[in-house]
């Protein structure tokens, strides 16, 4: 089985990346980018019969600093 | 007193921090991130600047869960003093011995030179040895240096006085200036900014002489 993990700057946390990311596409003539939020996504093959309670421990453990991420989990 | 300094695959300030403690009087022996106990005695722990298994994941994570990294818990937990500088700070901060988190420098550059710093307390052992309120200049060499936390958290920090250092000028965007934070217990420091680069002429000031000096003075006594 797979899963993807989506891990995000919390909503509040300033996201420095995202903002600059922002601005280039204004620089290129888009107009209308509101907001940008930069994450990271990772994927995982795993044993079949891995629970999503295992990932979310995965994640609380290793894959996002919850003090300042939050995270998403998709069994694919 | 005994130091020991935590080495890890990219870490590249070991040896800068292991001149600085030796400079200060202490006996530094060097700890591979594989062993998975420190050496019999050690009073003070050194997470050193670097670039630690290629800052993958986020800064400091993999470290955090270094066989080492638990042996480092288990030694604050038993009221053990510990110094993390630059990625030291992040794998403190990972590990959760200190709290909050670093993010990228809002400038999204990195930072490479000297800063000033203000001393915001003096009310620990690697701070007693300046006083309140003093303007030092330390180097800082980082890309992920903008501390944060929550209002919750900061509120803590700045009701139990455990912000450390500030910086003069604010160069990463770091919530409230900070460039160094305490634990509660007072016996663990965090910092972004390297003392260990300011200890002789040749580094071009010495003002980190008196954080190192303060610590081995008070674990000297104790």
């Amino acid at each position: 089985m797979k899963a993807r993990v989506h891990v995000m700057l919390k909503n509040g946390v300033l996201d420095p990346q995202g903002a600059a990311v922002k601005h280039a596409l204004g620089t290129l003539g888009f107009a209308g980018v509101e907001d940008v939020r930069q994450g990271k996504v990772i994927e995982l093959e795993l044993a079949e019969g891995t629970t999503e309670a295992t990932i979310g421990e995965m994640c609380e453990k290793l894959l996002a600093n919850t003090v300042i991420e939050s995270y998403r989990v998709e069994v694919l | 007193m005994r130091a020991a300094i935590i080495v890890f695959p990219g870490s590249n300030c070991d040896r800068d921090m292991a001149v600085a403690l030796k400079a200060a009087g202490a006996d530094v022996s060097m700890v591979w991130h594989k062993d998975a106990t420190l050496p019999e005695g050690v009073d003070l722990v050194a997470v050193p600047g670097g670039f630690s298994f290629g800052d993958y994941l986020r800064c400091g994570a993999i470290a955090a869960q270094s066989p080492v990294s638990q042996a480092i818990v288990a030694h604050v937990e038993r009221g053990g003093y510990a110094l993390g500088v630059c990625n030291g700070f992040q794998v403190l901060t990972e590990t959760g011995l200190l709290p909050g988190a670093l993010m990228r420098n809002a400038g999204l550059k990195f930072l490479c030179k000297t800063v000033g710093l203000k001393v915001a307390t003096t009310a620990s052992a690697f701070t007693e040895g300046y006083a309140k309120g003093d303007v030092v200049n330390y180097p800082v060499a980082h890309h992920d240096g903008n501390y944060t936390a929550d209002p919750e958290t900061l509120a803590v920090l700045q009701g139990e006085d455990r912000i450390a250092f500030t910086y003069a000028q604010n160069p990463n965007g770091s919530v409230a200036d900070i460039a160094g934070v305490l634990s509660e217990n007072r016996r663990v420091l965090g910092m972004m900014p390297h003392p260990e680069r300011a200890v002789d002429a040749g580094h071009g000031g010495t003002d980190g002489k008196a954080l190192f000096a303060g610590l081995l003075g008070q674990l000297t006594a104790a």
